[in-house]
């Protein structure tokens, strides 16, 4: 898997990112700076990381979104390559248009920052095939701003379209408003793109994936994007 | 020329933020403040004097980045 991960002036979760993702794929990921007009040849899969681009001003994201690499993530994505936004990186592809609605305020105001449990929803797709559908999995979150919101209609259609592929729940698997951290419509915690190529996802996966951070839940995405390619390839 | 644009929440989305202001205004003492909404102001300095080109430009601008029109609503004014 040929993995390029982006790196935006006040991104802070790029060499997790990085580590996961050399750790998983055995290869390292190029590291791709934001000016850049281009990704490197051959590239399977865009990670867009985590943490405070351009320090969240006028809105988390939206700066990042309008940098000059995101016209190749854009094209990357409309080939069918992946593309997986996580925290930070989830706020910027909504900003960019890659994903429908928006990332709001926690409900609770605060800044959220613990181990969240995890349903995944289908494991039919490249970002979870790593798991099995209904699994729980336990990931850390870490945000201020992460409360998905979008139109009715645009909900309707991630539902119908079995788009929402991770969900706050409790450690049972129960989604309930009391398991929804932040206030997230329908308490999602990762969509998809509707051709499915692009996920974005507020939880750090990364942040789970050694036994030296006491849970290694998070591997399965990267695992199941690794075994993804490899069919396809 | 100067210009304002104004960027609000549109109705109906939830503003945690002015809900906390709400909240404040109101251990302060202040009385009569039934709700508050948050919003930004950005003000302008726009080359030339041609208005209507200014306007275009501006609105263009609060489209592509000043305002998330997922969720926000905005205004443009030559002032």
């Amino acid at each position: 898997m040929k993995a390029a991960v982006l790196v935006f002036p006040g991104i802070n979760r790029e060499r997790d990112m990085a580590r996961a993702l050399k750790l998983i794929s055995g290869k390292e990921p190029a590291m791709v700076w934001h000016a850049e007009t281009s990704l490197p040849s051959g590239t399977d899969l865009v990670v867009v990381p985590g943490g405070f681009s351009y320090g969240d001003y006028l809105r988390c994201g939206a700066i990042a979104a309008r940098a000059p690499v995101m016209n190749a993530v854009r094209d990357h994505a409309a080939r069918g390559g992946l593309v997986l936004g996580v925290c930070n990186g989830f706020q910027i592809l909504c900003e960019a248009g890659l994903l429908p609605g928006v990332l709001m305020r926690n409900a609770g105001l605060k800044f959220i920052c613990h181990d969240v449990h995890l349903r995944v929803e289908r494991s039919d797709t490249p970002f979870t095939r790593g798991y099995n559908a209904g699994q729980v999995i336990r990931v850390p979150v870490a945000h201020g701003e992460g409360n998905y919101e979008a139109d009715e209609e645009t909900l309707k259609r991630l539902e119908g379209e079995g788009r929402v592929l991770y969900r706050y729940c409790s450690a049972e698997g129960v989604v309930d408003e009391r398991y929804n951290i932040n206030g997230a419509a329908h308490s999602i915690a990762g969509i998809v793109n509707e051709p499915g190529n692009v996920l974005g996802m507020m939880p750090h996966p990364e942040n789970h994936v050694e036994a030296l951070m006491g849970c290694t839940d998070g591997r399965g995405l990267f695992a199941g994007l690794v075994a993804h390619l490899d069919r396809a390839a | 020329m100067k210009a304002r644009v104004t960027v609000t929440l549109k109705s109906g989305i939830l503003d945690p933020q002015g809900k906390a202001i709400e909240g404040a205004l109101k251990s302060l003492g202040i009385e009569g403040v039934a709700s508050v909404r948050q919003g930004k102001v950005f003000d302008i300095e726009v080359a030339g004097a041609d208005r209507a080109k200014a306007e275009a430009a501006l609105k263009d601008a609060a489209d592509k980045l000043l305002a998330n029109t997922v969720i926000e609503n905005y205004r443009v004014e030559i002032v």
